[in-house]
């Protein structure tokens, strides 16, 4: 430990502190710029200059790239550092005159006049100092060294190489958290390389998934992350305290032996940009049931306000109702859920602003649970608006409108048999439920079928609705069809009580439809090893003939059709069963 | 159908998988679609388990066709039978040639359990089919109980 003396404070300082930091530590105030805390000590402006006492007087130093020595004694504020730090300031106001973080320190110090002219003079207010903190981060702490400083002295700028567009630059946004003058922005936020929120903006690279996530904790988002670009940043990893994050950690593959298989994964939702009369990505404040969701979450970016892209609350909002659903061009099925969650909407909405009219356009109005067709009455009765025919379209209102709303939904009341045009600010698009894209493969990865819809296909429509056509393997939720949330449920705790069944028994019971081999007709020749696609076929060679394990047979016949010794009987399926049943078939 | 100016109904014979075809024909029948009943369904576990002793059976008890039908090539609930049919098939139809059967007689089809209106129109297609090419008139009828006995035992 170090001791010394700070305004007149004995304080002691583990070896390698600067005199900045140890100034913090006792709570002195020595005014900086090109400093930060993340950042090496780089002591180019020199304001944080301090005065150290000498046996021979007295000798100015910048406090930032100082290391403390055992017996100094410091002060940070005296004449002689006002009058430095007053020169420096003078000098670069000379230069940028109206930037405010400067104009900020003038005043703290009390300098009144500037004596000098500059030729670079450059009145901008977020002009570049210079600091040079965003050349620094970037090699520093991101790793990217997209930037640089060119020239020397007053020519001195920050560019990137050649001044070039950089494929260096992995748009972290680094350079713009640390510049003080805002000299360094985003030109445009959507090219930031951040997670995106849904429509409505963007998180971070290091965010919690949802705030009921279980388990509690953040993830990290790879594509995003400022350490998987240029293995650089690793911030995250230095301020968390219990060191719980590993930016090692690897995707693994894990084999694990089960006994029963629940398919739940779950569905996608239709995009809607190919519905180019809609405008979904192309006008604003058009968005799907699930951007809204995320604005209506009280989590979400807009901290659960209904706001349109200009900040603004909607006047008027439009929901549409059937978009890739009941539609012959791309799901002909219904999606089930949107009617009701569409009511949600107009409810919230209603709730949250009151002065909002709120429009649903509906082919049929499909509110079939428990308490649903009271909830329908209940958001009439709140005001909702609900209006028969399916939108045709939503357009931009004509220009020369000044207070009118932002879009037009153009519509055909059936109720009333007349078109309609309806303004609004916000438009809603229910989109279809439907197979996740990968829903091929996995059916294919576990042997399941798909009903003409891409859903997987139940054992039984009415009798067996979770199981599927291979023992052991169940299904759940929208994986099988478009369902709601009380269906989900049930329909999972029904697989789950008939895979616990299984368990509870101990035992699995075979299927009677199964290959056996009669001895003394098998000559052994041992065609049907060959065929049976599990294996189940045995040859004994001190018997010279075949044997089928009937735990493992799964009846599938192939065996029984190659036999040709006609050794081999199919139960549930035999020779004479077949003949008997083409005889009776082919009697009349 | 041109019933009253033809009397000839012919008799088809499926063989239907009982995973992918046979519940695509029930669905077919769920579903209201209608298909011909020309068709006599057999069910098999597997298209794999049709035996060509079947299908030539099922000529001799009077079939003016016989389908089988399985699973999508890779779809196979068993894996692979329903490649072992298209091996059996496709040998069997040039057999039936040297028989001098017309081996369109003998059709061969991939139906999945969701393809109830490929099922309808499958069979109403080969029903056609077979109606143009006339019955085949190949039951020996008192022969063929024996037969049958003999093969079974």
């Amino acid at each position: 430990m170090i001791s010394l003396t700070i305004d007149g404070m004995e304080t002691q300082v583990r070896e390698g502190t600067t005199l900045l930091d140890a100034a913090g530590f006792l709570d002195v105030k020595i005014p900086t710029l090109c400093y930060h805390p993340w950042l090496k000590p780089f002591g180019a402006c020199r304001l944080c200059t301090v005065e150290a006492q000498r046996p021979a007087g007295y000798e100015l130093l910048t406090a930032c790239n100082t290391p403390c020595a055992e017996g100094m004694i410091i002060r940070t504020d005296t004449e002689h550092t006002r009058a430095a730090r007053r020169l420096v300031l003078e000098m670069m106001l000379a230069r940028w005159p109206n930037v405010p973080v400067l104009r900020k320190l003038a005043e703290e110090i009390g300098l009144e006049r500037v004596r000098f002219a500059s030729a670079q003079r450059d009145e901008a207010e977020n002009a570049c100092i210079l600091c040079l903190r965003c050349v620094r981060i970037c090699e520093e702490v991101v790793g990217a060294c997209a930037i640089s400083y060119e020239d020397r002295g007053i020519e001195r700028r920050v560019v990137t190489p050649f001044d070039q567009e950089s494929e260096a630059c992995v748009a972290c946004g680094a350079c713009t958290q640390v510049c003080p003058t805002s000299h360094m922005r985003f030109e445009a936020e959507d090219y930031r390389g951040r997670p995106r929120d849904f429509l409505l903006g963007t998180n971070t690279a290091v965010y919690m998934s949802t705030a009921q996530a279980v388990p509690k904790v953040p993830r990290i988002d790879a594509d995003s992350c400022i350490h998987f670009k240029t293995g650089g940043c690793r911030k995250c990893a230095q301020v968390c305290e219990p060191q719980a994050i590993n930016h090692e950690m690897l995707d693994e593959e894990m084999e694990v032996e089960v006994g029963q298989i629940l398919v739940a994964t779950g569905y996608g939702l239709f995009d809607p940009t190919p519905m180019v009369q809609y405008g979904y990505g192309r006008l604003d404040d058009v968005y799907t049931s699930l951007d809204v969701e995320r604005m209506l979450n009280s989590t979400g970016p807009t901290g659960g306000k209904v706001l349109l892209k200009n900040g603004k609350p909607p006047r008027a909002v439009g929901i549409l109702h059937c978009i890739g659903s009941r539609d012959e061009n791309h799901h002909r099925y219904c999606s089930r859920v949107c009617c009701m969650y569409a009511l949600k909407f107009a409810h919230l909405i209603k709730e949250r602003c009151h002065e909002a009219e709120v429009y649903n356009f509906y082919i049929d109005m499909r509110a079939f649970g428990k308490g649903y067709e009271e909830f329908y009455m209940r958001v009439q009765h709140e005001g909702a608006h609900v209006i028969r025919g399916k939108a045709a379209e939503v357009v931009q209102s004509p220009a020369g409108k000044q207070d009118g709303a932002a879009l037009l939904v153009h519509c055909e009341d059936t109720l009333i048999g007349r078109f309609r045009e309806i303004p609004v600010d916000m438009v809603i698009l229910c989109n279809a439920i439907e197979p996740q894209r990968d829903a091929g493969r996995v059916a294919r990865l576990f042997g399941l079928s798909r009903s003409p819809d891409g859903f997987f296909l139940e054992r039984h429509p009415k009798l067996d609705p979770v199981a599927t056509t291979t023992d052991g393997l169940f299904v759940a939720g929208c994986a099988q069809g478009p369902k709601d949330i009380p269906d989900t449920v049930a329909q999972a705790s029904a697989a789950a009580a008939r895979m616990l069944a299984t368990i509870s028994k101990g035992v699995v019971e075979i299927d009677p439809v199964r290959a056996e081999i009669t001895e003394e007709f098998c000559s052994g020749c041992r065609i049907c090893n060959a065929l049976c696609p599990y294996k189940a076929i045995d040859y004994v060679e001190d018997k010279n003939v075949s044997y089928v394990n009937s735990a493992l047979c799964k009846g599938c016949g192939t065996c029984v059709a190659a036999c040709p010794a006609g050794a081999i009987t199919g139960y549930g399926f035999n020779d004479r069963q077949i003949y008997a049943e083409l005889e009776g078939l082919l009697a009349v | 159908m041109s019933v009253d100016q033809d009397p000839f109904e012919p008799r088809i014979v499926g063989f239907l998988c009982n995973w992918c075809s046979y519940s695509g024909a029930d669905l077919a029948g769920v579903s209201r679609i209608p298909s011909a009943p020309n068709l006599r369904i057999v069910r098999v576990m597997c298209s794999g388990r049709v035996d060509p002793s079947f299908i030539i059976r099922a000529f001799q008890l009077g079939a003016d066709g016989v389908l089988v039908a399985g699973c999508h090539p890779g779809d196979c609930h068993y894996q692979e039978g329903n490649f072992k049919a298209l091996r059996r098939v496709l040998l069997l139809k040039q057999v039936l040639r040297e028989f001098g059967l017309d081996e369109r007689r003998l059709r061969l089809e991939w139906i999945s359990a969701s393809e109830a209106e490929k099922f309808a129109r499958v069979s109403r297609e080969f029903t056609e089919e077979v109606r143009r090419l006339g019955p085949l008139h190949l039951a020996a009828a008192p022969a063929a109980g024996h037969a049958v006995e003999e093969v079974a035992a």
